[in-house]
């Protein structure tokens, strides 16, 4: 579904990801974890597709396509999420108006109707179970004024509106309770299926109790310093980055998949 | 000091107060004998009126030619050049064209049932006009007839509100009163439905509409002067509303200029406030080649309240001025304002809010703020609030702001499958939505959210 090849970018002068290999195939969920500053929320805004970040060297194609030159509202036509680390609040434009006019974009550009106010309403209204979120949110302005948790719980809500056959999670897990994360954690796996795939990009391993990766990669410094299966995030618990980093540089182009 | 309201859909350039370079002032002067010498003629050739009218407008004349157009050196008039105005000789327009009903339907917002007052190109017009159940103690009618029928109000008000000594286009409106709306409200008088009055222009002429409204105590109604046009031309509306609240009552104004994009405007609103009246304006600017907006409100009584919202937007070669000036003469006043502005092409917006409190104006509540939104690298916008405190214990705040889209909401919307030309439709609506949302008449709320999203919607296809 998505395959990254020795992916270079940065912002302005300052190369963020230095050569990232990765390959994710439907029905998978890829943990990436990493310290602060390794490169985890570029690799995801850069998926996304957000121009403040140039990309300047490799290739990145999904279901065949040269992912790099789609607008990033075309990536999301074609099924890509990205639920946002820190969710923008965009005052004045109500939640439901502005999920009503993402799904309805999205089924212009597939060739499908689109659905009417209250068509919508009925549709959503289990999305809105699925995260434990009450119908009054969808009147209120886009995460204007929500909690921490609120706000993350609505990208979930978002992502389980628009159904994306790609999710790229940033951080979705930092800041939440404990219940907060079992929630968005059931939201993310009542999603899952064989046709969609999943990255999640984390910083703590906690999120992994809950959802369930078949591959983990640890980002250093803009590259992937190490692979491998669900118990290598708790190795990483345990031992914590510092022993990767150390051996990072060296390691690097190696242990990537 | 700054307290503007928070935006985060919105990017802040440095919170400026006055956003763009300052105009290469041009020495050019504004001045125009010739424009100045037609209307001396057209002046003499009116219609006579009552002695005292006769005596009022000939103050008005004078005063008009002594203090001339005002240039970019006056205060007043800094980011604004009158030159398109004073350089042309506009004559008195007249009523050439026919109007429909039906042609005026789409302004008048889905409502059958309001009292309607229209008048085409300065003249009023009975069969486009309809009256609906005021009730009794209320008195809505065309100024020139109330003039005739000799009302005793109408002498005692009429230019005593709208000052001219400084304002030469209040000063020229005077000159020329004829035609306009006069409404009078008994004391304990409300009245239900709205009083709308609509001004249709075309041609390359002239009007100067008059307006006066006198609400006596406790008194309530709602008043809507539209300003609009059918089709596209190169006239000249300079309007004048004057306003005298008694105690108690309570106006909501609303001011909504849709004038063609050829014509010019010059409009004032000018208000006397008795203790705890209440004055609610909104004022909406979005036509013209050059317009000119004045709402200004004196605070005269002790516990008088005003709020004066606005929304201005600007496109092509616009150029759209706003001035507000909110004079706290007693104690215990609050005032509110919120102006807002879209601006796009290479058009140039203005706002120039006033605020004075004078010394015996103690616990005066004063907040005011000015919001904008470049859409595009060639807008700007000159924003300039003005406070002027002379009394001790008051509470006053101003804060004016200058943004652009924020990258990171337009990426947000982006990222959910939402085009840049919807994106910045939806950022744009939602910029102006606060404001709007103070509007209580709710059919001209929704029509004017409307007719914001569709604005947005043109552009963002062309």
């Amino acid at each position: 579904m998505l395959e990254i090849n020795d992916l270079h970018a940065g912002i302005g002068d300052r190369e963020i990801l230095k050569g990232i290999t990765l390959k994710v195939k439907a029905g998978e969920i890829h943990a990436v974890m990493g310290p602060n500053g390794s490169g985890k929320s570029t690799l995801a805004q850069v998926l996304a597709g957000n121009p403040s970040y140039e990309v300047t060297r490799g290739t990145v194609s999904y279901g065949g396509q040269n992912l790099l030159e789609m607008d990033p509202e075309v990536r999301a036509q074609n099924g890509i999420f990205l639920a946002f680390q820190y969710p923008v609040e965009i005052p004045g434009v109500s939640n439901a108006y502005f999920l009503r006019s993402a799904y309805n974009e999205i089924r212009k550009a597939n060739g499908q109707e689109e659905v009417d106010p209250l068509e919508f309403l009925d549709l959503v209204e289990e999305k809105l179970k699925l995260v434990d979120m009450d119908e009054s949110m969808l009147s209120r302005s886009v995460n204007q004024g929500f909690s921490g948790g609120e706000k993350k719980r609505n990208e979930i809500f978002q992502m389980a509106v628009l159904s994306p056959r790609l999710a790229i999670l940033d951080e979705t897990d930092s800041g939440l309770d404990i219940d907060a994360l079992r929630i968005v954690a059931e939201g993310v796996n009542k999603l899952r299926s064989p046709e969609n795939a999943t990255i999640l990009v984390t910083h703590y391993q906690r999120l992994l109790n809950y959802i369930v990766p078949d591959y983990v990669h640890v980002l250093a410094n803009g590259r992937i310093v190490k692979s491998g299966g669900k118990e290598l995030a708790l190795e990483l618990e345990e031992k914590g980055y510092d022993w990767l980093q150390n051996t990072g540089a060296g390691a690097g182009a190696g242990s990537a998949v | 000091m700054s307290n503007a309201r928070e935006n985060p859909a919105v990017a802040r350039d440095d919170a400026t107060r006055d956003a763009a370079a300052k105009p290469s002032a041009s020495s050019v002067s504004t001045r125009a004998p010739d424009s100045i010498e037609v209307y001396r003629e057209d002046f003499e050739r009116q219609v006579a009126g009552p002695d005292w009218l006769q005596a009022l407008r000939k103050q008005g004349m004078a005063r008009f030619q002594a203090l001339g157009f005002p240039s970019m050196k006056n205060e007043d008039w800094h980011f604004t050049s009158v030159a398109p105005i004073a350089e042309r000789a506009f004559r008195p327009a007249t009523r050439k064209t026919p109007v429909k009903r039906a042609d005026l339907d789409r302004f008048n917002f889905g409502e059958e049932g309001w009292h309607t007052l229209v008048f085409v190109n300065g003249a009023y017009s009975e069969d486009l006009s309809s009256a609906s159940g005021l009730g009794t103690g209320v008195r809505v009618t065309g100024l020139a007839q109330a003039i005739k029928s000799g009302s005793s109000v109408i002498e005692r008000h009429l230019g005593k509100i709208a000052t001219f000594e400084q304002h030469t286009f209040t000063a020229l409106n005077t000159a020329f009163i004829s035609e306009g709306t006069f409404i009078e409200l008994a004391a304990d008088t409300v009245v239900e439905q709205p009083i709308h009055v609509v001004f249709v222009s075309d041609g390359d002429g002239v009007s100067h509409p008059r307006n006066l409204i006198v609400a006596g105590r406790h008194s309530r109604a709602t008043v809507i002067e539209s300003y609009v046009s059918l089709r596209d031309s190169g006239y000249f509306t300079n309007a004048v509303t004057e306003i005298a609240l008694g105690e108690g009552a309570h106006l909501d104004h609303y001011k909504l200029q849709r004038e063609s994009e050829s014509a010019f405007h010059v409009g004032t609103v000018q208000t006397r406030q008795d203790r705890n009246s209440q004055l609610h304006s909104f004022s909406l600017a979005v036509g013209g080649s050059l317009a000119r907006t004045n709402i200004y409100t004196s605070l005269d009584g002790d516990a008088a309240t005003c709020t004066l919202n606005g929304l201005y937007l600007t496109d092509g070669a616009q150029h759209i001025d706003n001035q507000t000036s909110i004079e706290h003469i007693a104690p215990n006043c609050p005032s509110h304002e919120l102006y807002k502005g879209v601006l796009d092409g290479r058009s140039h917006g203005v706002f120039n809010g006033k605020v004075y409190v004078h010394p015996e104006a103690q616990k005066t509540d004063g907040k005011q703020s000015n919001n904008n939104l470049l859409l595009s690298p060639t807008a700007r916008v000159d924003t300039k609030p003005q406070l002027e405190i002379f009394a001790d214990d008051v509470k006053c705040t101003h804060g004016a702001t200058v943004g652009r889209l924020d990258d990171m909401a337009m990426f947000y919307l982006n990222s959910r499958g939402i085009g840049p030309e919807t994106a910045r439709m939806l950022l744009t609506y939602a910029f102006a939505a606060d404001v709007l949302e103070t509007i209580e008449l709710e059919p001209l709320k929704k029509q004017l959210e409307r007719m914001v999203l569709a604005r947005f919607a043109d552009e963002a296809v062309a």
